[in-house]
């Protein structure tokens, strides 16, 4: 997947204003089955898969002992016994050994990442490009819900979930499909004005819509309720990977949160650029980009709880010099039909 | 097309000379490789740069990115319409993208013919 097509701006600004087309094949898939496959994923996970009905999804995260992220992915149910688990790329062989690790219910666990290609749809008029060219009733397909069914002939299984903030459909498919796929989306889309869309726009997309990048806002260091996940850490779910220590820390209150930043002058702060409350450095920047919706410069940073409240005064060095950035509410950037 | 007019750097700087006046600006290489320009942070009118250190930067979406001087003298002028338009630095980069203006101080050194550059 390239960094961009036609240009980053240009891209982004057209997956908020009609749609956008990315190749995420390189994302990893795992299929969870057997009889005990929902045991295993839901004590390896923090969210509560058993309230998954067949053809429905979720946004979860891989946990470890001390309540940190080995990685964060989407749990979509098939069925009672058979689940498909979607992870970030970079994390394939360590997810799946973690996951191997703990899977003493005897739980099937297989790698159909090779195998699976992923086209990401998105954007306001996705719906519309998508609907001629299947044979599924789109509008009776809501926000992380998903079928099977026939696009341009490809047996696919279409995903109303994405990583941008607007609505939109990702595509699983046989790999061996992808240029065919590709290729006829981008064609009946055209007219509708999509355009094929790379990492930047995925990039500047998913920070407007504050949804976290592994690796960046969260990793191994960080727990999910520092992350502003705690709307996936379910304690009452029964024992998990990490609940312990998430549930101490919920009640003992987190000690840092991720925390969004704008700019206040022209400096843009990027990936890494230290942050400094009164001259003081307390963190670094996560993520780091001009927003091309808001036009103002953004980020995402871990912050001591004390200075979390909007409004607060931050500096963010850029190349050595202090300049002004303010803590904000997030998510940066909301549809309006959300 | 590098206008054969220009000398050229292996930062990917260009260099206009007239008189003792030098124009300078980054290459269509390097505006393609940054991507969408949107901010130009420019020297002082007055300082002096040299050849091969910094006179600035170049913000595109996805990076930031140092200016090197192609010569050594004083900053006459600095394109002040870049910030509001500085996607000319994309859309025309030998023209209305310039940088900046110096007054050379020294002859240039090390520069390369646009048929050297390409």
């Amino acid at each position: 997947m390239p960094v961009e097509y036609s240009g980053i701006a240009k891209e982004h600004t057209a997956i908020r204003t009609a749609a956008g087309l990315f190749d995420v094949s390189h994302m990893g898939e795992f299929e969870v089955t057997g009889p005990e496959a929902l045991h295993l994923i839901q004590y390896v996970t923090s969210n509560d898969a058993s309230h998954l009905t067949d053809g429905q999804a979720q946004y979860s995260a891989l946990t470890t002992p001390e309540g940190t992220a080995v990685d964060d992915l989407l749990v979509y149910r098939h069925s009672q016994d058979r689940f498909m688990l979607v992870v970030n790329a970079a994390n394939i062989e360590s997810d799946l050994e973690w996951i191997q690790t703990h899977n003493t219910v005897g739980a099937r666990i297989e790698d159909i990442s090779q195998k699976t290609g992923l086209l990401a749809l998105q954007g306001p008029r996705a719906a519309e490009i998508l609907q001629p060219l299947t044979e599924l009733t789109l509008s009776r397909l809501p926000s992380y819900h998903f079928a099977s069914g026939e696009v341009l002939g490809i047996d696919a299984l279409v995903s109303r979930t994405g990583y941008t903030g607007e609505d939109g459909f990702e595509l699983y498919f046989p790999a061996s499909e992808s240029e065919r796929l590709w290729t006829g989306l981008l064609k009946a889309g055209e007219p509708h004005g999509l355009l094929p869309a790379g990492l930047g726009a995925r990039n500047t997309l998913r920070l407007e819509a504050k949804l976290l990048l592994y690796g960046n806002d969260l990793d191994r260091t960080t727990t999910l309720l520092e992350a502003g996940l705690g709307w996936i850490v379910k304690l009452d779910k029964g024992d998990f990977i990490g609940r312990e220590s998430l549930a101490g820390q919920k009640a003992e209150g987190v000690k840092r949160k991720l925390s969004g930043l704008v700019m206040l002058g022209r400096d843009i702060a990027r990936d890494h650029y230290p942050v400094y409350v009164k001259g003081a450095e307390v963190s670094h920047v996560t993520s780091g980009s001009p927003s091309i919706t808001l036009k103002q410069n953004i980020g995402l940073t871990y912050l001591p709880v004390e200075h979390t409240a909007p409004g607060t005064k931050l500096e963010v060095s850029v190349r050595g010099r202090a300049c002004e950035a303010e803590v904000v509410r997030t998510p940066f950037y909301k549809r309006k039909d959300s | 097309m590098n206008p054969q007019d220009l000398q050229y750097s292996k930062e990917h700087e260009w260099l206009r000379v007239a008189g003792d006046i030098g124009t300078v600006g980054i290459t269509d290489h390097a505006q393609s490789e940054l991507g969408d320009v949107i901010f130009v942070e420019f020297p002082q009118v007055g300082a002096k740069v040299e050849a091969g250190k910094t006179l600035g930067s170049i913000e595109s979406v996805k990076a930031v990115s140092e200016i090197f001087s192609p010569i050594s003298g004083e900053v006459l002028e600095v394109n002040k319409d870049l910030l509001n338009t500085p996607e000319a630095v994309n859309a025309d980069p030998y023209g209305k993208g310039w940088l900046v203006r110096i007054r050379i101080e020294k002859p240039p050194a090390g520069l390369m013919t646009a048929d050297q550059y390409a």
